[in-house]
């Protein structure tokens, strides 16, 4: 232990001190381009495993199509919100938080926790309340990442519509509370509030 | 000689079967919905757009009504029921919705029931999205105002 204890502090003491061989513009240009290097790398990982193509690798045959039923895959317009737009939060803290909550996934990816449609949907309840909670207590920043109250006309949109957006936002309701299942199959609603 | 007139008679016999042969159509000369032949794939027509809105009414007697709005993508299985979701006794008012017929609580028996009967969960069986659909056969029906009449 006490030997441990020295190398690092050996190693402490190295680092600590100036080079003294080495010239400032070559430690510059190696810091430079490691850092260059590296946050390459990151951004490219960030953004492929944000991708539909990544998701589709594990998911293909549970919800990436029920998704690509819904209206967020193709719709009048040609605007698409991919897995990553409900899914990932933009902002940087959230958003590692969830990657780094994601590796679970991974895990139960490989240890085939959902491996087939039967044990998906003994799962898809469990599943589909964690999403839920995490829209409630972000209040659905996904959705509203487009879907914004401010730009919503009210008077292009049905009686009952504009009666309940304007009775949600009055009360705080968030999206998620009254839209679920919107681009993927309920689970077993027995007991969601407003489902009975 | 004999052989000569028997085989003329046998052409003479079968030659109206030939004749319908050449003359019937793929369709076997029936009339039917599809005009075109069984081999021709006609151009399809365009889909008809859901009429959201005002309700059409009933055409003929326990019509069940139709749907005055899109039910794109609705889920109605063993897990959820849209429909009810909005339609059902309980939730109607708050949404400010139909409220289904009291005769889907009560189950083939006639038993009143706590909930929708089972063989009535399956609201898209019989209710349908209205649509600018003319009928493809002419028929008798008629709404139920008909019956002052007689």
């Amino acid at each position: 232990m006490n030997k441990v204890l020295l190398l690092a502090k050996q190693l402490w003491q190295f680092l600590r001190r100036p080079s003294a061989k080495l010239s400032v513009g070559l430690i510059l240009v190696v810091g430079f381009v490691s850092a260059f290097i590296l946050h390459g790398t990151y951004s490219a990982t960030m953004k492929y495993t944000s991708t539909l193509e990544f998701c589709s690798s594990c998911h293909t045959n549970d919800v990436v199509p029920e998704y690509q039923e819904s209206v967020h895959f193709s719709n009048a317009s040609g605007v698409q919100a991919d897995c990553a737009s409900c899914h990932l939060p933009k902002e940087f803290l959230p958003k590692m938080t969830r990657k780094i909550q994601a590796s679970r996934e991974v895990f139960a990816h490989f240890t085939g926790k959902v491996d087939t449609p039967e044990k998906f949907e003994a799962h898809r309840r469990e599943m589909a309340e964690r999403e839920w909670a995490r829209m409630e207590a972000n209040d659905s920043q996904e959705c509203r990442n487009c879907h914004t109250q401010e730009s919503m006309e009210l008077s292009e949109q049905s009686l009952l519509a504009v009666k309940n957006h304007t009775a949600a936002e009055k009360n705080g309701e968030t999206c998620i509370q009254c839209h679920k299942g919107i681009a993927h199959k309920l689970p077993d609603m027995t007991g969601v509030p407003g489902w009975e | 000689m004999n052989k000569m007139m028997s085989a003329l008679l046998a052409l003479a016999i079968s030659l109206p079967a030939f004749a319908e042969m050449v003359n019937t159509n793929e369709i076997g000369g029936l009339e039917s919905l599809r005009k075109e032949e069984v081999s021709v794939e006609p151009q399809a027509e365009y889909m008809k757009k859901d009429q959201e809105g005002s309700a059409m009414g009933r055409e003929f007697v326990d019509m069940p009504p139709l749907i005055p709005h899109s039910v794109d993508r609705y889920q109605v299985d063993k897990n959820a029921n849209s429909c009810l979701r909005c339609h059902s006794m309980k939730n109607a008012d708050k949404w400010g919705a139909t409220k289904i017929a009291v005769s889907h609580y009560k189950n083939r028996e006639g038993q009143q029931l706590a909930d929708v009967a089972p063989n009535r969960y399956f609201c898209l069986t019989c209710h349908v999205p209205q649509k600018d659909a003319k009928p493809l056969k002419e028929n008798t029906f008629e709404p139920v105002e008909s019956l002052k009449k007689h």
